[in-house]
């Protein structure tokens, strides 16, 4: 377990190393891409973008820069962003990762309970009209542009109906903290949660029913039911225990990316200030420390999420255990 | 054989629709199985045997497949009950062996779990009692440090090994009857014996009856009481073992025998074979269903030849040959060899 745990470390260490030098590089060789520009302000003179130059370190060699970089971000965290003079980026990503959490949490409850439902109806109800219809539905929600949902709801729950007893109860957009209010961090969330989790909904609704078909042809469900196990324990504890594996080992991968700052469009739609609104931003400002920040912030996640569902992959499936 | 059978299969007819047409699986099968009997059901595959098997214990969920007929346990007809009263008889009553064990015990978990989750199915029973009673059945079965296998999980075992888990947790339950289907086919010829030698232990131990569903002559030869013969979903032939070893009246048995190697009779140059192949389901001729590859076949054959008891009371057969020509036609078939050393 430990060998297991410092191999991950090293890897994790490897992954961010690359991934920095990577967006490091790429940033620096983008076509007029000047970040003394971007600090300076409109119509600088030649003079005080040498001064931002030497202030920043822009005029040191690539690698020294690099180190620089690297060392603020990790070492002093006082890494400066390009474009909100003074803001510092560390405390700014970490103010944005509760909403990033609250969000794509509460949507992987609802997707991983909701995908379960449709799953087993549609695989119990093979053979009748609900099982085509509910997987032609699934579909119609992996298709829908998350973007377009989140507008759609937008109109309907803050413009057109926001003034009737079904959606008068909704909050304007934004994100609420928790401790401030955990009600008002509900009824905030509830709508971009449902938005989210529609195309995962669908996506692993789907995954979820063509492997429990599967499985039900398998020669230790017959066996179970040979043991005289009740139908509802040879499906919940044989058929749908084993089905889970591939939807355990996507669902780290999803949520990971969803961590890591996958959630922007709905961030961005819903207005809700966090890594992936951040990400955004930074992006459009061509803000080098930030978009550093938040790839950093988001490579932790991945790597830390893959450890976890390798490891509920192992608690799931024995066969993979080591001995 | 002794009271009231134990079960009795009444005219059992199982059919799946499929694109092609109705396939006839089993076309009117009737058996009975007596208290501490052994009853071998031999025949290639495709030849219903085991749909029948799996019939009894309603495990077929195929929503294509039709039943009719009776399946008589103990007096009730297992065909009506619902599905809690089938739960009930399912690893009490009857218990079922399967013929792949690698893939017959359920990956995920622990064996002893997995006996133990049969147990507690059936009895109100405290964990560590079945854990405990999953030891001892473990060890009964020959698993060697059984408290400390009963922890593995099923890809940690042998097949062998897992046959015998397999076992372990058919009996667990004490039922009256046991179903091996094909219980030795998927395992070396060493473990082959080893499993049989085991089941007929736990037989004699328990007073348990066995279904042993095989299409080696050679395995119905060790064990069962009474064989029947299957071919294309019907029973073609159906005695005691003595009576179908030494006085087979149905051609497609002197083809099974006669494929057994025997090492007390004159070496052949090689074993006999049955030509052609077994016709398909869908289509069966009206008349007798091996008749396209049996070299005795006539004219009378175009009609289907009823089960009868032809030359003794329990020994049926469907055959239309008269039992007299049979026996001059049988030795020709089985042992080709003999005539030819003759001349």
């Amino acid at each position: 377990m430990l060998t297991f745990i410092i191999r991950r470390l090293l890897w994790t260490v490897l992954v961010m190393f690359v991934i920095t030098v990577v967006v490091f590089v790429i940033f620096f060789k983008i076509p007029g891409v000047d970040p003394a520009r971007a600090i300076a302000g409109r119509n600088p003179t030649a003079q005080v973008l040498q001064e931002i130059r030497a202030q920043f370190g822009l005029n040191k060699p690539p690698p020294i820069q690099y180190a620089d970089m690297m060392k603020s971000l990790f070492v002093t965290r006082d890494l400066v962003s390009y474009s909100n003079q003074g803001v510092k980026v560390v405390p700014e990503i970490a103010a944005a990762t509760p909403a990033t959490l609250s969000l794509v949490f509460g949507a992987a409850v609802i997707w991983v309970v909701m995908a379960i439902a449709v799953g087993l109806a549609a695989a119990l109800l093979r053979g009748t009209v609900f099982d085509p219809l509910l997987m032609v539905v699934a579909l119609i929600g992996i298709s829908a542009p998350v973007f377009w949902l989140g507008e759609v709801a937008n109109l309907i729950t803050q413009g057109t109906l926001h003034d009737t007893f079904l959606f008068s109860w909704v909050p304007p957009l934004g994100y609420n903290p928790f401790f401030q209010d955990p009600w008002l961090w509900f009824k905030g969330l509830i709508i971009p949660w449902i938005t989210l989790s529609i195309l995962y909904i669908g996506f692993y609704g789907r995954v979820l029913r063509a492997n429990i078909l599967e499985t039900q042809n398998e020669d230790f469900i017959r066996t179970a039911r040979a043991k005289g196990l009740s139908e509802r324990r040879v499906l919940l504890r044989h058929t749908l225990r084993t089905s889970m594996i591939t939807f355990v080992s996507l669902f780290g991968l999803d949520f990971g990316a969803l961590v890591a700052g996958g959630a922007l469009l709905i961030e961005v739609v819903f207005g809700i200030h966090g890594v992936g609104y951040l990400t955004w931003q930074a992006l459009g400002n061509l803000d080098l420390p930030t978009i550093m920040a938040t790839v950093v912030y988001g490579a932790f996640f991945i790597v830390l999420v893959n450890a976890i569902v390798d490891v509920a992959y192992a608690w799931l499936d024995p066969r993979i255990r080591p001995t | 054989m002794t009271g009231e059978p134990l079960l009795e299969v009444r005219d059992l007819k199982v059919s799946f629709r499929t694109e092609d047409g109705l396939v006839q699986a089993v076309d009117g099968v009737s058996l009975s199985l007596s208290e501490g009997e052994t009853l071998g059901i031999v025949g290639e595959s495709g030849s219903g045997k085991s749909v029948t098997m799996m019939s009894v214990m309603r495990l077929i969920s195929d929503p294509n497949a039709r039943f009719e007929g009776q399946v008589l346990y103990k007096g009730r007809d297992l065909m009506t009950l619902n599905p809690e009263q089938m739960r009930e008889i399912r690893g009490t009553g009857i218990a079922m062996i399967f013929q792949d064990p690698m893939t017959s015990l359920n990956p995920v978990y622990r064996v002893g779990w997995q006996i133990a989750e049969q147990i507690r199915a059936h009895e109100n029973v405290s964990k560590q009692a079945a854990r405990a009673r999953a030891i001892e059945l473990l060890a009964a079965v020959g698993i060697p440090q059984a408290n400390h296998r009963v922890d593995n999980y099923p890809h940690e075992f042998s097949g062998g090994m897992r046959q015998r888990v397999m076992i372990a947790m058919a009996v667990s339950c004490h039922p009256d009857i046991l179903i091996a289907d094909e219980p030795t086919t998927a395992l070396d010829v060493t473990i082959q014996a080893q499993i049989l030698t085991l089941l007929r232990k736990l037989r004699d131990d328990f007073g348990t009856a066995v279904v042993l569903i095989t299409h080696d002559m050679g395995v119905v030869a060790d064990m069962a009481d009474r064989i029947a013969v299957m071919y294309a979903g019907r029973i073609v032939e159906q005695g005691s073992r003595r009576e179908v070893f030494y006085d087979a009246q149905h051609p497609y048995t002197w083809g099974l025998l006669g494929s057994i190697a025997r090492l007390d009779r004159p070496k052949p140059r090689r074993l006999a074979t049955i030509p052609g192949q077994p016709p398909s389901l869908l289509r069966l001729s009206p008349g007798c269903a091996f008749g396209d590859r049996c070299t005795h076949r006539f004219d009378l054959c175009d009609e289907r030849p009823p089960l009868l008891a032809r030359v003794d009371g329990d020994h049926l057969d469907a055959c239309h040959l008269e039992p007299k020509q049979k026996k001059e036609l049988r030795e020709t078939t089985i042992h080709p060899e003999l005539i030819g050393n003759a001349e």
